[in-house]
């Protein structure tokens, strides 16, 4: 490509930290030195897109900012034009495009955190350290706002992020003003932890003592850095006896299992499997993703299973692969978890190096090799055609349907999309067959169901219950409401879900179950709030994030989020635009085109909790 | 595949190279050899940057490798083709290491090259005039034909060689007579019968042997055999390499006549200037594309006072000569092409209106013209003569370089110019800026020099004057000029003028030049 790139030139950090990744550059014309003997030959290298996303990734961690210089030398390198590059980078809410101090806080301000003290600790530290965005200490740390970062078990939380020569990630949760400034110069002088988090299976998952889990049974109990204890617990059992079962075998079993997908949209795992079995043999490559990228406001299950389990995750996409005929997989990982990351990172690792990953996986004639992609802070890429597009080195924008994954996925391949929780299932329903995990749970709902407990509740985690238990089981089995210990509401499956009111708390916690009030089950969160809970501002805080979250492509939607904001602080101020029935109309009619006129579920979800809420309580009367 | 070669088709064929880019989307590959790594080949999955000159080189080594790992066309060379063994004895001494020090690409590259040609479904192998303003152009293009021949990518869909032509209408030039040895219809001036065919149509008698190319009248003009010119719609006095010598020729001449749109330096030289008419505006009639397309031109807008169509001139000179040819009406000559030239006879206007255009050979009204030629390879048993392999081998440029004279210039065209810029001066380009000699960074410090400094360019022939310019493209060694604007940089006082003779094109892209600090006085 013939590239007008402007005259800005990499520093040497941010050069290395771009051949890091795609190796030294070939010759002067890509970005190396020129010699005097060269320049006879030059190979283009647009063939790496897919590395963009990860070359972008390199700069901010190395360089704490994607500085104009930076874009050039990866265009030189990736013979991509400067324009495109700057449009997938500001696309990320990670990625900085101006000069931003190195040591970041991202401070959780999500609904979760709100009923947990987030919104006194945010204020705490605007008096000490100035508004969001401002840089302290030299202009070495900024902190800022930041949607749900999935740890709402243990909320309020922040994240310290730390570029430099040796970038640094760092979890604190519960998070306060002071441990968060202290982190914040710890991480200036060098000397914050090398380890990201660290999960504790008493705080994360209270039932870990239980002895009947069955996606949750090894958390807190089997090392998840150790191969071998992964298979001393049964580990890796299952793709040996999947890849005796061959793969017709395996797509009949999770077909009878009845297993459905646990990222939020439901969708019956055997058919996507079976999809993919059915074009075996013509010819095109075929891919497994993990849908990792859980952003879904109070959700953190995936994040509990990837911390806890990676090995689980790896022999569920290994499975699907040997059904499915693909040689290639990826986990989508959201940009915010690094402890998730690292385990998984070092889970493939082992797995290749132990033959459960790699070229003839078992000794068989199976070849399967899983990639690990870091999103960078953009809910959308949870969307399964947003995620192949980040995926691929593009922005994270959602493709129309038809085509469908299965169909034109990723890399526009037939592609398998499977959210963590549904992969963990695999391996049980291969060793003990389909038709007994279908007994599991109900008629409608097999198998059991990791729930997402936060908010006002005693004894906030990750809950592992068979469908057909009723929400206020569920809550009983975390303690109870917490705060007041009055219950007004309870959000279920996140800001694209619905309030319910405790007169719904013996609805049964299954997909038919909760579609019988309205509701869904969605990614499987429930987040009770007390009575002093100010309802209104956590409706806010939903229609904010959306705003913040929509990729701008469909009209209704990217205009939609933004006046359904704005009619919601008019309401909030007791300053209707006429009256309040009649922004309540506009915003039932605004909904409608969202959801008739939005090409993926943001826009079409975008309302639903706001609706559900106005539906059930005069909030604005 | 597409492989373009001598070509910058990015800069200079521009609407072509949209084709071009619409392939690479759809995953064609694209190698550009180029000794330049030009916008072209930027865009190229694989640049092969060449020394000047050093194609045959080149081209050898590649069928050298794609014979050697089984990759020829065996069937397609068995029953097609005719002088293979000879070929292969030709390129036997090619081998990648010889092509490398010769060239100056690594082996490595060569062969990828010669492998992705060889196993493409389908290739183009396309040039222009990278390839032919040398000294030996014809063997140069042989040795890209045999390529073609040697893995059958030639005569199918998708596969074939094109020479890209520099204007609308350069094709149908030729497809008019307007070559030394041709009759309209690329029928042979020196074939009695095909001759006899336009003396008995016309009623006259036409001279039995092939005319001078460009280059012959020159010489001519030299001996003192040709003193008198008429030049339509060219400009020799800026066009020609060593400008000198042709200047001081055509000012010598008795007497020329120059028809053109513009008063161009030939013009100033003339003794009558016939102001003529733009064709693609103001003229009716037809042009041939570079894929052989006839396509209806009409007028659109009138001629401006004082000037004349080109055929009303022509006609006009015929009567005042003493030969009355009637009205000139572009339909009714188009008519007579057509009852003298087989390959145009069932074009006629209705049908080139109706079906857009129809691309030659078309023999008759219900003939729909032919995609591509050569297919007639691919029948068993062939029909026709077969297609002869012509073995070329590797001559160095003639201006060799030496201590005296150490860089490699060549010449070329940028986007948004023109030639000699007759037709592209008049109107200003954002794109547009002064000449000056490019050079590759390393020059610019090994001569001391800055962006914008003026250098003395010299060559055996001639010296101008310049700024020099930086372009990451280029090597060291190698320097760049454009003939676009002679009255800043007359690029043409310093070629060299030895010409192919079987082509008659001067070796307008290998030029040994020194270059020195300019003082101002």
């Amino acid at each position: 490509m013939d590239l007008h790139l402007t005259e800005d030139q990499a520093t040497g950090a941010e050069k290395a930290a771009v051949d890091g990744l795609l190796g030294l550059p070939d010759s002067g014309w890509e970005g190396g030195t020129r010699s005097e003997l060269g320049g006879h030959t030059a190979l283009a290298n647009s063939a790496r897109r897919d590395q963009l996303l990860p070359v972008l990734h390199a700069i901010q961690s190395h360089a704490g900012w994607i500085s104009p210089g930076a874009l050039n030398y990866v265009a030189v390198r990736m013979n991509l034009p400067p324009a495109e590059i700057y449009g997938v980078a500001s696309f990320y809410a990670m990625f900085s495009l101006s000069p931003r101090a190195p040591i970041v806080a991202y401070v959780c301000d999500d609904i979760a955190c709100l009923a947990r003290g987030a919104g006194e600790m945010c204020m705490q530290i605007e008096k000490n350290l100035g508004p969001a965005g401002s840089s302290g200490a030299q202009n070495h740390t900024v902190w800022l706002r930041s949607p749900c970062l999935g740890l709402c078990e243990r909320a309020p939380a922040a994240l310290i992020s730390a570029a430099g020569e040796a970038p640094r990630e760092y979890v604190l949760a519960p998070a306060t003003s002071s441990s968060i400034q202290s982190a914040l110069l710890d991480a200036k002088s060098g000397r914050l932890a090398a380890e990201p988090d660290a999960l504790d299976a008493n705080i994360s998952v209270p039932q870990s003592a239980s002895p009947q889990l069955r996606l949750l049974r090894r958390i807190g109990k089997v090392n998840p850095s150790s191969l071998d204890d992964y298979r001393r617990s049964g580990g890796y059992e299952a793709l040996r006896h999947a890849m005796q079962l061959g793969p017709q075998q395996i797509v009949r079993e999770v077909i009878d299992s009845r297993l459905l997908g646990r990222g939020g949209a439901a969708f019956p795992t055997g058919k996507k499997w079976e999809a993919l079995l059915l074009q075996r043999g013509s010819g095109r490559p075929h891919f497994v993703v993990c849908n990792a990228d859980e952003s879904e406001p109070g959700t953190f299950k995936d994040r509990i299973l990837m911390e806890g389990d990676p090995f689980a995750i790896l022999e569920g996409m290994t499975i699907a692969a040997v059904a499915v005929g693909a040689e290639k997989g990826f986990i989508y990982v959201r940009g915010e978890y690094p402890l998730a990351a690292e385990r998984l990172t070092h889970a493939i690792k082992s797995a290749r190096a132990h033959g459960f990953l790699g070229q003839s996986i078992l000794g068989s004639s199976i070849h399967f090799e899983v990639e690990l992609r870091r999103g960078a802070g953009a809910y959308i890429c949870g969307e399964e055609t947003a995620l192949f597009n980040s995926i691929e080195g593009y922005r994270g924008e959602p493709r129309n349907k038809p085509p469908f994954p299965t169909q034109a996925g990723l890399f526009h391949q037939p592609t398998v999309v499977n959210n963590v929780e549904t992969l963990v299932n695999i391996p049980g329903i291969i060793l003990e067959g389909g038709a007994a995990f279908a007994r599991i749970g109900t008629e409608n709902s097999s198998g059991t169901r990791l729930f997402c407990l936060s908010g006002h509740i005693v004894r906030p985690g990750v809950y592992e219950v068979p469908f057909g238990a009723t929400l206020r089981e569920v809550i009983d089995l975390a303690g109870g409401v917490g705060g007041t210990g009055k219950l007004q509401a309870i959000l279920l499956g996140g800001a694209a879900g619905t309030f319910v009111s405790p007169a719904e708390l013996d609805t049964p916690l299954t997909f038919e179950g909760t579609r019988a009030i309205g509701a869904t089950l969605g990614s499987g969160v429930i987040m009770p709030f007390d009575d002093s809970t100010d309802l209104r501002m956590i409706l806010l805080r939903i229609a904010e994030f959306f705003r913040e979250e929509t990729c701008g492509q469909c009209v209704p939607c990217r205009v939609g989020v933004t006046r359904q904001k704005e009619a919601l602080e008019r309401l909030i101020e007791r300053k209707p635009f006429r009256s309040a029935a009649q922004e309540l109309q506009l915003l039932q009619e605004m909904a409608q085109a969202m959801r008739d006129a939005s090409i993926c579920g943001l826009g079409q979800t975008a309302s639903t909790a706001l609706l559900s809420a106005v539906n059930r309580w005069s909030l604005f009367s | 595949m597409i492989l373009l070669w001598g070509s910058n088709a990015r800069e200079t064929h521009p609407i072509f190279f949209h084709h071009v880019l619409k392939g690479v989307r759809r995953g064609a590959k694209l190698f550009v050899i180029d000794p330049r790594r030009t916008s072209s080949a930027q865009w190229a999955d694989v640049w092969l940057g060449l020394d000047v000159g050093s194609d045959i080189s080149l081209a050898n080594a590649m069928g050298r490798e794609i014979i050697a790992a089984g990759l020829a066309n065996k069937e397609f060379i068995e029953n097609a083709t005719s002088g293979f063994e000879a070929y292969k004895a030709c390129v036997e001494k090619y081998t990648l290491e010889r092509a490398e020090s010769e060239t100056g690409v690594p082996a490595e590259a060569i062969r990828q090259v010669a492998h992705t040609y060889a196993k493409a479904p389908r290739a183009e192998l396309c040039w222009t005039l990278g390839i032919t303003e040398h000294h030996n152009a014809v063997d140069n293009v042989l040795a890209l034909i045999n390529l073609a021949l040697l893995v059958g990518h030639v005569g199918r869909y998708g596969s074939g060689i094109n020479p890209l032509r520099g204007q609308n209408n350069v094709q149908g030039g030729g497809d008019m007579g307007a070559i030394p040895d041709r009759l309209p219809g690329f029928q042979h001036v020196e074939n009695d019968d095909l001759r006899g065919k336009f003396e008995k149509a016309w009623g006259c008698k036409i001279p039995p042997k092939r005319g001078w190319h460009v280059s012959d009248m020159l010489l001519a003009m030299e001996r003192g055999d040709l003193t008198a010119l008429y030049v339509l719609g060219e400009n020799p006095a800026d066009s020609e390499a060593d400008r000198h010598r042709a200047l001081k020729l055509l000012g010598g001449l008795k007497f020329m006549i120059v028809q053109d749109l513009f008063y161009t330096h030939t013009a100033e030289l003339a003794d009558v200037v016939l102001p003529g008419a733009a064709g693609w505006c103001e003229s009716e009639g037809t042009v041939t594309s570079s894929e052989r397309r006839v396509q209806r031109v009409r007028r659109a807008v009138p001629l401006p006072p004082g000037t004349r169509d080109d055929t009303e001139i022509l006609f006009e000179l015929a009567r005042r000569l003493g030969h009355d040819w009637g009205k000139p009406e572009s339909e009714r000559i188009w008519n007579e092409l057509r009852s003298l030239s087989p390959m145009h006879t069932g074009m006629s206007y209705s049908r080139l209106e109706k079906l857009g255009g129809i691309q030659w050979p078309c023999y008759d009204e219900s003939h729909p013209g032919e995609m591509y030629l050569h297919g007639r390879l691919w029948q068993r048993p062939v029909l026709g003569p077969r297609a002869p392999f012509l073995p070329a081998e590797f001559e160095p440029p003639v201006d060799q370089l030496d201590e005296q004279y150490p860089i490699r210039l060549t010449t070329g065209r940028r986007l948004d110019s023109y030639n000699t810029g007759v037709q592209t001066s008049r109107y200003s380009s954002p794109l547009r800026r002064d000449e000056a000699l490019d050079l590759s960074p390393e020059d610019g410090t090994r001569y001391n020099l800055c962006e914008g400094e003026k250098v003395r360019v010299s060559s055996r022939r001639g010296s101008v004057v310049a700024p020099v310019r930086f372009d990451p493209g280029l090597r060291p060694g190698l320097a760049f000029l454009t003939l676009h604007f002679h009255n800043q940089v007359a690029t043409n006082d310093l070629t060299i003028d030895a010409v192919d003779p079987k082509s008659g094109t001067a070796e307008f892209k290998a030029t040994a030049i020194r270059i020195e600090k300019f003082q101002e006085r």
